[in-house]
């Protein structure tokens, strides 16, 4: 019990650590550009519009308003590559740092959870434009679209711990990460609709185990069908994000006193 | 109660040192096949045991490689022991590397704030005690450009400046001293009696041995990383210039 009080003791400690090193990477990333933040924003909007040239002129999928479809699928999508794939790094990144002084390692893998989940936030701003530049319905439960990000970030901090932990010991991993990043986009209904595939039974399965597809389709009832997610979705999402964070925290703790020795 | 600042018991520190790093599983698995994993354990530190008391000024001599700044990484938290406990009552400010949370990217005054909050200090003594550090770096007009636009010295201005900004109950000092020009040398070194004179423990790790013998008044003597002597400066001092 006393343990637990000391952990969140050091993270209120560091919260301001957490604050500044958010504010550093927004201001890292936009430097010297000249729209600045407004490319979290024009950014998937172009990509929106490449993704739709292509999917509903020569593929032809029958979705309606495919242009919202794709980029609420995205925006979720795009939120778990960055945040992971920045925590993969992020240990590495901080080393000259934690050689020097002592700081709680795990601030940096959540860190860059945080950033990517601020970045996402302001994607939202293209999702709620789209639908009323596309005057497709508005739905209220669109105020609810927080509840499965917030699952989401717990599930992404929890894959970033296990991820920044590995990627110390073997850097391969780095690599061969980008790839299944990749593939990743087409084991979860980001592009394509979920009738589409509706034959090929192995790719079914392989989405149905997919977590990305439960918080993906828990946003999209919000966003596109005005319907709120039941109990069993919510159960879903939710204990995908509490194992996932409870396995990363233990690989986490088994291997942080070993970084410094590897970076 | 007794009045012990630092405890350190037993304490042992290997490292693997392979020759080369191995960073891949394709390395890992090749070195696994050969059985040439886990050879040459390092040991870098063994059976130190030692007690500093509140107020002393402490210092560790030894040649390169003897495990000084090892140890001062054990006691401030940076490294985890292989055996053995560290025991710290109160708050520590290492100074054992100057400027090692900044991003150069940033402005000095950006980094002023972002290395407060590497150190863990609270955000609203960092915004009263700004001008102070400020002017103590003496770097006012430089504040808002970028410190990749500084020079080395410049840099080790404001991060002593803020590193020192608080009272600590212990300062690890890793041959710090050595920065800056010699006015400035001469002001961090003022701050530095100035908080031994406020009751501040100081462990201090130095190749300059008339530093050691102006500051301190225990000393200890490591040598391939045991403990060769510890006590009094003059009578280890001496004993290590003889050697």
């Amino acid at each position: 019990m006393n343990r637990l009080k000391g952990y969140f003791n050091a993270l209120a400690k560091y919260r301001y650590l957490l604050e500044d090193l958010i504010s550093r990477d927004i201001k890292v990333k936009y430097r010297r550009s000249v729209l600045g933040l407004v490319w979290s924003v024009l950014n998937p909007l172009l990509m929106m519009m490449v993704i739709s040239a292509v999917f509903s002129h020569i593929f032809r999928f029958e979705v309606e308003n495919f242009p919202i479809y794709y980029l609420t699928g995205s925006t979720l999508y795009n939120f778990y590559s960055e945040s992971t794939s920045s925590a993969m790094t992020s240990m590495t990144g901080a080393g000259a740092l934690i050689k020097k002084v002592y700081i709680p390692k795990y601030i940096f893998p959540l860190e860059k959870a945080l950033f990517a989940f601020v970045n996402m936030l302001f994607s939202m701003i293209a999702v709620v434009l789209m639908i009323f530049i596309l005057r497709a319905p508005v739905h209220w439960t669109l105020l609810l679209s927080p509840i499965p990000m917030l699952y989401m970030l717990v599930f992404c901090i929890g894959i970033g711990l296990i991820l920044s932990a590995l990627s110390v010991f073997f850097r391969d991993l780095l690599h061969l990460y980008g790839v299944f990043l990749t593939a990743l986009v087409y084991m979860a209904p980001i592009i394509y609709p979920m009738e589409a595939i509706a034959g090929n039974k192995l790719l079914v399965t392989v989405v149905k185990c997919n977590p990305l597809y439960y918080y993906i389709d828990y946003f999209r009832q919000l966003v596109m069908k005005g319907t709120i997610p039941g109990l069993t979705e919510n159960l879903i999402c939710i204990g995908f994000a509490v194992v996932f964070l409870a396995l990363g925290l233990w690989v986490f703790k088994k291997c942080q006193d070993k970084f410094i020795l590897y970076i | 109660m007794d009045n012990r600042a630092v405890i350190v018991r037993d304490v042992e520190m290997h490292f693997n040192m392979s020759k080369e790093k191995i960073d891949s599983i394709k390395e890992y698995l090749i070195k696994f096949a050969k059985r040439q994993l886990f050879f040459e354990d390092f040991v870098a530190l063994k059976d130190v045991s030692l007690d500093i008391e509140k107020g002393d000024v402490f210092g560790i001599v030894g040649l390169n490689g003897s495990g000084k700044s090892t140890l001062l990484k054990v006691i401030s938290g940076i490294l985890k022991p292989t055996k053995g406990s560290v025991e710290i009552r109160g708050t520590v400010a290492p100074l054992i590397e100057l400027g090692a949370g900044f991003d150069m990217d940033l402005t000095a005054r950006e980094n002023i704030f972002l290395n407060g909050s590497v150190l863990g200090f609270p955000r609203q003594m960092m915004r009263d005690r700004f001008d102070e550090i400020v002017d103590f770096s003496e770097m006012r007009e430089f504040l808002d450009v970028p410190m990749k636009n500084y020079s080395s010295g410049m840099v080790a201005r404001v991060a002593f400046a803020v590193a020192t900004i608080t009272r600590p109950d212990i300062l690890i000092v890793d041959e710090i001293l050595a920065v800056g020009d010699f006015r400035f040398q001469e002001k961090c070194e003022r701050r530095i009696n100035e908080m031994m004179s406020g009751g501040t423990t100081v462990i201090i790790v130095s190749h300059s041995i008339e530093q050691i013998e102006r500051l301190c008044n225990r000393v200890m003597w490591l040598e391939r990383g045991h403990i060769k002597m510890i006590g009094d400066k003059d009578a280890v001092c001496n004993a290590y210039k003889e050697s």
